[in-house]
């Protein structure tokens, strides 16, 4: 393989407390490496910003619902130039929901080559891989959704942790899954009867199970089986005001809980989109941001990571796996609803959604994201994402970065903003003149994500022995300074980009669709006949599909599959 | 003898999906879709006897198949064409900007043709394309 | 002696059986038995056990006849009329594997060809009216465990779908619907007193196209508001009966099909199907499936969203993707003469376009590729046999409520035989060389 030498570019990695310094990154075989021979190909990154390929920990790219969101919204491809195939690119268009090509070109833009779906249906899992494969570029996985599954829901009613390991594990090894995602807990299930459970005491029809029990179970259950990454919690109670409350209740159910794996993690949970669960009032009349109170729970207990979701005032479109959420979002905007209820398992639903700044709601919604970021006291615990493209898409994270550096940018904005003073009045961020810098940028966008998912072995940081996934941004942090157009268009515009020490981007263009890998984990629990006994009922008496039918073929549906082997059988 | 006018519909139906994955060049798929389902009151208006051949005429072309009393009927005003060769030499063609030709809904002319052949699906489709 | 091939699935319709069991013999060469399928199902494994089967490619002569070539052959000419025209149609798709549709894909961007598949003449209509209204809808187990009320709207799935009734929401006996048929009131809408209609609780007697009147009847219904005494052929008494049933449901299941998309008012009649769909969900749990046809026409939809955000006839002769139904769509195209080359895998538009539509592929340079002789292979230039997928190759395939199940190879195909997917590359690289990029 090549070697490559990226020399004296300005280099940011948190992973060695590197803030900038003038440094050269080699890279050898596929692997950051000390020095290597003349020969290297060398990029010169004078003048420019070096950091390792960015980690995102939460993003809706593949999978069915983001399908559905892609065939519902023709109109979405008018958002954004229709680019024509050139080189090695294929066609690729849309904006909020791009397809799988423009998805893997726009994540290499913006200088980031790890990417996990977050939310996968299993009984879809197929669909989500098969998008993954044909998505060039980036390493990626997904977490498959346990929160409302059946027979999470009666072992953990039950008490019977050991069964609920072993069919974690199992799942995990038919659907090829990362980890354990858990989307409003009860709450979807509820949804089979058109119903909810807004708090984390509010009992799911029939299995008599609470969202507690339900979050509790799962983090223990994480914890036992020794897992790379932790649970990863989208609340109940989304997007609705006075919210707060709920989320600190969930955030709660972790205190006291100890991690113990081999992957460097150190948070027993993770809270997605932490920004829609962080909402005070009763109504939309007095709703305002209770930020502070969340991100300050989160400042002080340090086996919790959060991302925050930020709303970038675009027109977009949501999608998740809290259907009912997504019938209450249609109430309100009446804009066109898709939803799915998947046997046995979960669901989802899928509204587009304007965010206008000059909507109050929105003005507010955006100081949240902001506000939080800039009180988080340590950026590896809270991480830089839209929850694509939930609060605005992917392509927006540079603009973000602006927002957080700039205090200046973001006073331009809300000066502009209809109801900019209802909108200061709602949130402390307007008094806040923190801008963070690009060290706590790469803290928020690749050494903590890839962190808090434990694969800080193989990506995130520059050290020696990581995979060789490098960015390179045309930003001068001695001369830029913090120009907000600047930081908007370097973060966007990678010049280069290596990833598995092959290079993607050459002097802006993209050259190589790369080698994609897909992440799954493969945790070897003790024997389990009980477990056994039950997925083959269920299949028999409840499922559509037959139990063969139901796994998914590394060889027919995943592109270099990478699997995590962990040993949980003590 | 007379002619009376209808409602044509098509469809499917499970001896039109059978003979098709048996093979459309084979008789089985003529004898599944080469035929218009009646009803017994619109085959009494035509004066002839069931199981015998008809012209079907519409404004967009012109086919023989076999009149049989309806299967899953009364329809009354309403012919059923099995989906095929046969039922796409009348359906109406226009989509209204849908992409859609309206398969459903046509209006037909039906006359009595008994001395005429029904053709196999093969030799319809030739022969409309002039082979 | 002979062995059991078990979990197969059924390459017929969306319903996607995934429970057959086909005996097939020693050698794996010969199918034997097909168990569980519906009468449909079974013949189409049955008959790619014919021992007419057309195995090598063939070119029509100047005198009708058919002359064999080799795959290579077939490939060089499909690449060359693809490479000529300057608006290919590419028709199809929804007979084959995800894979195949995939490679295919790659062909229409290198030579600028419209992708269209089967929804254009089957759910097309369903899926323009999504992009107006978008569609609350489940998963078939989700019909099975938990729906009390079943509509059949406009389709007969006793005929175009054998086992839906049985698998998914007539007679299972799921987690909360223990009594089986019991636990459900059926309700069937058609113009026609059909064998589905024989099974229901309520048949209601639509008027042939006047299905957007009814449902629209049936939401002022919810509401409790008046109405004429007779809408579309229903006596007003039945649409407040029927629409008092569907409010008591606990989980209210549509299932549509070719009468509202066939019928005048086309998308016009979805859009209202899934409005009282959402409009239930203000009282009650409801969801709405379209009955879709082929295998995999779901399938189809799903890898051309994915690659190019569009579900049906995708238009990348200007060098990106376009959707415009109506004008990018297959019939509208043909019956413009806007097509100078026709490219089909995977469906039979000879038997199901209007005629005129097919008149016109014949006048074209065309290939038509399918393992049967069809009328769409009558009326092309050139005719290439591929093995049956779901039973002599296995490949991904999209039910009609969008789960993938991988289908099976059950049997070989017949010596020196392509797949789909493997002649779709022979011809891919001749385009690339064409092309000059190879």
């Amino acid at each position: 393989m090549t070697e490559i030498l990226i020399k004296n570019g300005f280099v940011f990695d948190p992973t060695q407390e590197i803030k900038g310094d003038k440094k050269d990154i080699a890279v050898k075989d596929g692997k950051i490496v000390d020095k290597v021979s003349s020969s290297a190909k060398v990029i010169d990154a004078t003048g420019m910003t070096v950091m390792a390929g960015g980690v995102d920990i939460h993003t809706h790219v593949a999978g069915a619902k983001v399908n559905v969101g892609r065939n519902f919204r023709p109109e979405d491809k008018l958002q954004a130039v229709y680019e024509p195939a050139r080189g090695v690119r294929h066609m690729s268009g849309g904006y909020s929901v791009p397809t799988v090509f423009k998805t893997a070109y726009k994540y290499a833009d913006l200088g980031y080559t790890t990417v996990f779906e977050a939310a996968m249906p299993p009984l879809y899992a197929r669909h989500t891989h098969e998008e993954m494969r044909d998505t060039p570029i980036l390493d990626q996985g997904a977490f498959p959704m346990f929160g409302n599954n059946w027979f999470m829901l009666d072992y953990l009613k039950n008490q019977e942790y050991d069964n609920a390991a072993a069919y974690i594990a199992w799942l995990l090894r038919s659907t090829k899954g990362y980890g354990i995602k858990c989307v409003n807990p009860g709450g979807t299930e509820a949804w089979g009867w058109g119903l909810n459970c807004l708090t984390v005491n509010d009992p799911v029809p029939y299995f008599e199970i609470t969202p507690r029990e339900i979050i509790s179970g799962l983090i223990n259950a994480n914890e036992s089986l020794l897992l790379p990454h932790s649970m990863h919690l989208h609340g109940n109670n989304l997007g609705n005001p006075g919210n707060y409350t709920t989320t600190l209740d969930s955030l709660k159910i972790a205190e006291g809980v100890k991690t113990d794996n081999k992957f460097g993690r150190e948070q027993v949970l993770h809270h997605t989109h932490i920004q829609f669960h962080s909402y005070g009032g009763t109504t939309w009349a007095d709703f305002e941001s209770k930020g502070p109170e969340v991100m300050d729970y989160i400042n002080k207990n340090k086996n919790i990571t959060c991302d925050i979701g930020f709303v970038t005032l675009d027109e977009t479109t949501t999608m998740t796996g809290d259907g009912p959420f997504e019938h209450h979002l249609t109430a309100l905007n009446h804009l066109k609803w898709a939803n799915t209820d998947v046997e046995v398992e979960c669901g989802s639903g899928i509204v587009p959604y304007v965010y206008s700044k000059d909507v109050y709601v929105c003005g507010v919604q955006w100081s949240i994201g902001l506000e939080m970021a800039l009180l988080a006291k340590d950026h590896m615990r809270c991480h830089l994402t839209t929850d694509h493209p939930n609060a605005g898409p992917f392509t927006r994270y540079p603009r973000v970065m602006k927002w957080l550096m700039n205090q200046e940018s973001r006073e331009a904005l809300l000066h502009t903003m209809k109801n900019e003073d209802k909108v200061r009045d709602r949130s402390s961020l307007s008094s806040i003149d923190r801008e963070l810098t690009l060290y706590e940028i790469a803290m928020m966008t690749r050494a903590g994500t890839a962190k808090a998912l434990g694969l800080a072995d193989r990506c995130g940081g520059l050290g020696i022995g990581l995979q060789a996934d490098i960015a390179v941004y045309p930003f001068n942090p001695e001369t830029d300074g913090n120009d907000a157009e600047k930081i908007e268009w370097a973060f966007g515009n990678a010049v280069y980009l290596v990833k598995d020490g092959q290079i993607i981007i050459n002097d802006s263009e993209i050259v190589s669709n790369g080698n994609k890998k897909t992440y799954w984990v493969d945790v070897t629990t003790n024997p389990n006949k009980q477990v056994e006994r039950d997925i083959s009922e269920m299949f028999t008496k409840y499922y559509t599909v037959t139990e063969k039918n139901y796994d998914v073929e590394e060889h027919a549906f995943m592109k270099n599959p990478f699997v995590i082997k962990v040993d949980a059988t003590q | 003898m007379n002619t009376i006018t209808l409602n044509l519909i098509t469809g499917r139906t499970i001896q039109q999906g059978v003979s098709m994955e048996s093979g459309k060049e084979k008789p089985d798929y003529m004898k599944a879709c080469g035929i218009i389902e009646l009803d017994p009151s619109d085959i009494k208006k035509l004066g002839i006897w069931k199981n015998t051949n008809v012209r079907v005429t519409s404004e967009y072309g012109s086919i023989i198949v076999k009149a049989i009393e309806a299967t899953q009927g009364p329809h009354p005003g309403i012919g059923w064409i099995p989906m095929g060769p046969w039922a796409n030499m009348v359906v109406d063609i226009n989509t209204y900007s849908t992409g859609m030709p309206t398969f459903k809904g046509t209006k037909v002319t039906v006359e009595p043709a008994e001395n005429e052949t029904v053709l196999d699906s093969l030799s319809v489709v030739l022969k409309a394309c002039g082979q | 002696m002979s062995k059991l091939v078990t979990d197969v699935i059924c390459p017929f319709c969306g319903t996607l059986c995934d429970d057959l069991e086909v005996e097939v013999s020693d050698d794996g060469k010969q199918i034997l038995e097909v168990r569980n399928a519906c009468a449909i199902g079974a013949t189409k494994f049955l008959h790619s056990q014919a021992s007419d089967r057309i195995i090598r490619p063939r070119m029509k002569q100047d005198d009708g006849t058919w002359k064999d070539v080799s795959y290579a052959e077939a490939a060089k000419y499909a690449a060359k009329i693809l490479c000529e025209a300057k608006k290919p149609l590419m028709y199809g798709w929804s007979s084959t594997s995800c894979e195949a549709q995939a490679t295919g894909h790659m062909i229409a961007e290198q030579v600028g060809g419209i992708v269209d598949n089967t929804a254009t003449v089957c759910h097309g209509p369903s899926l323009i009216a999504v992009h107006d209204v978008g569609i609350p809808s489940c998963t078939l187990g989700e019909v099975k465990n938990r729906a009390d009320r079943i509509v059949f709207w406009g389709c007969n799935p006793a005929h175009a779908h054998p086992r839906h009734m049985s698998r998914y929401s007539i007679f299972p006996r799921g987690y909360f619907t223990g009594k089986g048929s019991k636990s459900r009131k059926i309700i069937v809408v058609d113009p026609r007193p059909t064998d589905t209609a024989s099974l229901a609780d309520y048949h209601v007697q639509v008027e042939q196209g006047r299905d957007y009147e009814l449902l629209n009847a049936i939401r002022v219904a919810f509401k409790n508001g008046p109405l004429p005494d007779v809408v579309a052929g229903v006596p007003k008494e039945k649409i407040y009966e029927v629409s008092r049933v569907l409010k008591s449901g606990r989980f209210v299941v549509i299932f549509f099909g070719m009468g509202v998309t066939h019928s005048l008012g086309k998308n016009h009649n979805i859009d209202e199907a899934i409005a009282v769909t959402s409009d239930l969900n203000a009282y009650t749990k409801a969801s709405i499936i379209p009955m879709r046809g082929h295998y995999n026409v779901t399938g189809s939809g799903q890898v051309l969203g994915w690659q190019f955000g569009f579900p049906f006839c995708v238009d990348l002769s200007r060098g990106f993707a376009r959707y415009n139904p109506g004008e990018t769509s297959s019939n509208d195209l043909l019956l413009r003469n806007e097509v100078d080359a026709c490219f089909v895998l995977g469906s039979d538009p000879g038997s199901h376009f209007p005629n005129k539509s097919v008149q016109e592929i014949y006048k074209l340079p065309s290939v038509c590729i399918d393992p049967h002789m069809t009328p769409t292979a009558a009326v092309s230039k050139c005719h290439v046999p591929v093995a049956f997928v779901g039973v002599e190759v296995g490949g991904s395939c999209y039910r009609m409520d969008n789960v993938p199940i991988e289908s099976r190879k059950v049997v070989d195909p017949p010596a020196g035989m392509l797949t789909d997917d493997e002649f779709l590359k022979l011809v891919l690289a001749e385009v690339m060389t064409i092309k000059g990029a190879a």
